[in-house]
């Protein structure tokens, strides 16, 4: 094997095209908006050094605060429901049935719509006077369904509804972890009399941990940056008491409303902190949970 | 054998209802499309008298151009226009789909076949680059491109495209990487460059994986809405996604059978895209996830 200068030439030639773009768009910018984290910067004006002004600013901020809470309850929420869901569908859907593609296929297709048009489509099914949702409830006999999107109670549990409908790919995830767990598995445990239930609980969900483990850390990373639903869902009105005011939208705001893009420069900087912490977090933790196969 | 029978249509009943209540979303989307604006708050499952007016309404097709010039302003009517927003999505589409597949196909066989010192940490750090979410990197780039000038252009919303994506450059180069070598080498000895080996031994190899690549993107540029609100700020420049954010942010005065007209015309593509290719998306998702 060539090694040495020529050897780096060429191989720094062929993966330019992802170099070049982490210097320019990735870690130029970062280093742009670290600057200006520490800056107040209205846009129309040049940007001004103030320190860490900024982030003293964010830790008493009460809008901020509420983004967080908000947040931190989505993910909270919306996570260990998804996945439970998921895992018990991916189970279900594995069933050896006639008709399994198309059953597949349905809970899949969700999935392919883009989110405005999914918040459009829930905005209409949810609300309260003459939507779907409330119509059969109404029909079942509820003399009062919740107002759903237009009730500080609901709103948060509406998102968290559509969000379920979302749950196609990581089905599929889980539908291919399910064929690399061992049939014999299966087999030894219902020999030694373990029930339906038991054999789930003792080879099902430690054969899918490793999936599990990805899937929710895919998950914390796409709830701190949950944006178009609940822009398209509260946009005219900001949700009841700010329910469904989540982090990336207060940033957004604050760069493109406000113009205050040194205020949401040093949002950015948190949003990352947390992301990088919560990632490790559940790595440190999982590390005890998750069952790696020969390992 | 009762129990196995009753077993069997317990699990038939469940994975009816559970895939009958995924789809009704969009049957109902659908239904509520095809009824005249005085049926709309009426709660029939279907029209009762079905009508295709939502669809005349949304699609574009003889309004007002929107993008005239009416002295220095330009015209927005606040009108969906599906025609012109397809068109817009679709330029955006080609020209970042080349660009996105071609340099994350170099730039994963860069990682995966060719030898150089630093290739580990450089591919570490291409790895964790994954993690950076997209509203990080929103204010800056915003000033980068505003300096550049290109904001209101389409170019923020492609340019970047060729440069690769992490995700993508990942993809790729765990499958190079399951294919032999002996391929490579053998082609190397009777005298094929690397560059040769690259494109006619590699990529015709890996068209599966180019496929998934290729599809993950369009549904991104289709799906994406903080791009264009961002970086697009006349209406006859918006994007699909957009059009329909802007429509239903104006809902006081717009039908709801045409906001789900709207959507079935934006959701339309990417389903017969889905039909199409369900099988690349299919394995692709097993293997890699979408949507976050």
């Amino acid at each position: 094997m060539r090694s040495g200068p020529q050897s780096l030439l060429t191989g720094l030639l062929w993966t330019a095209p992802w170099w070049l773009g982490f210097l320019l768009l990735l870690a130029g910018p970062m280093a742009l908006s670290l600057y200006i984290s520490f800056c107040d910067y209205p846009l129309l004006q040049p940007p001004v050094f103030v320190g860490g002004a900024n982030y003293a600013q964010l830790a008493g901020d009460p809008v901020f605060h509420k983004a967080i809470a908000n947040t931190i309850v989505y993910a909270a929420l919306a996570i260990p429901i998804g996945t439970a869901f998921a895992v018990l569908l991916a189970v279900l859907l594995n069933q050896r049935v006639r008709g399994q593609a198309l059953f597949r296929a349905c809970v899949f297709v969700p999935t392919i719509v883009p989110l405005v048009a999914a918040g459009v489509i829930w905005m209409w099914l949810l609300n309260p006077e003459y939507g779907l949702l409330n119509t059969g409830l109404r029909a079942a006999g509820m003399t009062n369904p919740p107002l759903w999107l237009e009730s500080p109670r609901w709103a948060m549990a509406s998102l968290i509804l559509v969000s379920l409908w979302f749950l196609g790919s990581p089905i599929m995830i889980y539908l291919a972890g399910l064929q690399e767990i061992p049939e014999e598995l299966y087999e030894a445990a219902t020999l030694d009399g373990a029930s339906a239930g038991r054999r789930f609980w003792h080879v099902t969900l430690p054969g899918l941990s490793p999936v599990i483990l990805f899937n929710v850390v895919v998950g914390i990373i796409a709830a701190w940056q949950v944006f178009a639903l609940p822009y398209v869902m509260w946009r005219t009105r900001p949700g009841p008491d700010r329910a469904t005011y989540f982090y990336t939208m207060y940033l957004f705001d604050n760069a493109f409303n406000y113009l205050k893009m040194g205020y949401a420069s040093a949002m950015a900087w948190v949003q990352l902190l947390i992301i990088l912490g919560l990632t490790a977090l559940v790595f440190v933790v999982s590390r005890r949970a998750v069952h790696y196969r020969g390992a | 054998m009762s129990k196995r029978w009753l077993n069997c249509s317990v699990i038939y009943a469940a994975l009816a209802a559970v895939a009958l209540a995924f789809v009704l979303p969009l049957l109902w989307m659908l239904s509520v499309s095809f009824k005249p604006t005085r049926e709309v708050l009426r709660p029939d499952l279907l029209p009762q008298h079905p009508t295709a007016n939502a669809y005349r309404e949304v699609i574009g097709l003889g309004a007002e151009d929107p993008g005239a010039l009416r002295g220095d302003r330009r015209v927005e009517s606040g009108k969906f226009n599906y025609l012109l927003y397809a068109r817009n999505t679709l330029v955006i589409v080609v020209f970042s789909l080349v660009g996105m597949v071609v340099s994350s196909a170099i730039a994963a066989y860069g990682f995966a076949r060719v030898e150089f010192p630093g290739r580990r940490v450089l591919f570490a750090v291409c790895l964790a680059t994954m993690m950076i979410p997209f509203p990080v990197l929103m204010v800056p780039t915003y000033m980068i491109f505003k300096y550049l000038g290109w904001i209101g252009t389409f170019r923020p919303l492609w340019v970047p495209a060729w440069f690769g994506s992490a995700f993508n450059i990942f993809l790729l180069r765990q499958f190079f990487l399951g294919i032999p070598k002996e391929l490579e080498e053998s082609a190397m000895l009777d005298g094929c460059s690397r560059w040769g080996c690259f494109w006619r031994i590699m990529l015709p190899l890996s068209k599966p994986a180019l496929a998934v690549v290729a599809l993950f993107h369009v549904l991104t540029v289709w799906n994406d809405l903080l791009g264009p609100l961002v970086y697009l700020s006349h209406q006859d420049e918006f994007t699909l996604a957009l059009g329909l954010q802007f429509l239903q942010s104006r809902s006081g005065d717009t039908p709801w059978n045409e906001l789900m007209a709207a959507s079935t015309l934006i959701i339309l593509p990417v389903l017969v895209l889905f039909l199409l290719a369900q099988r690349t998306f299919l394995r692709g998702i097993a293997t890699t996830g979408l949507k976050g």
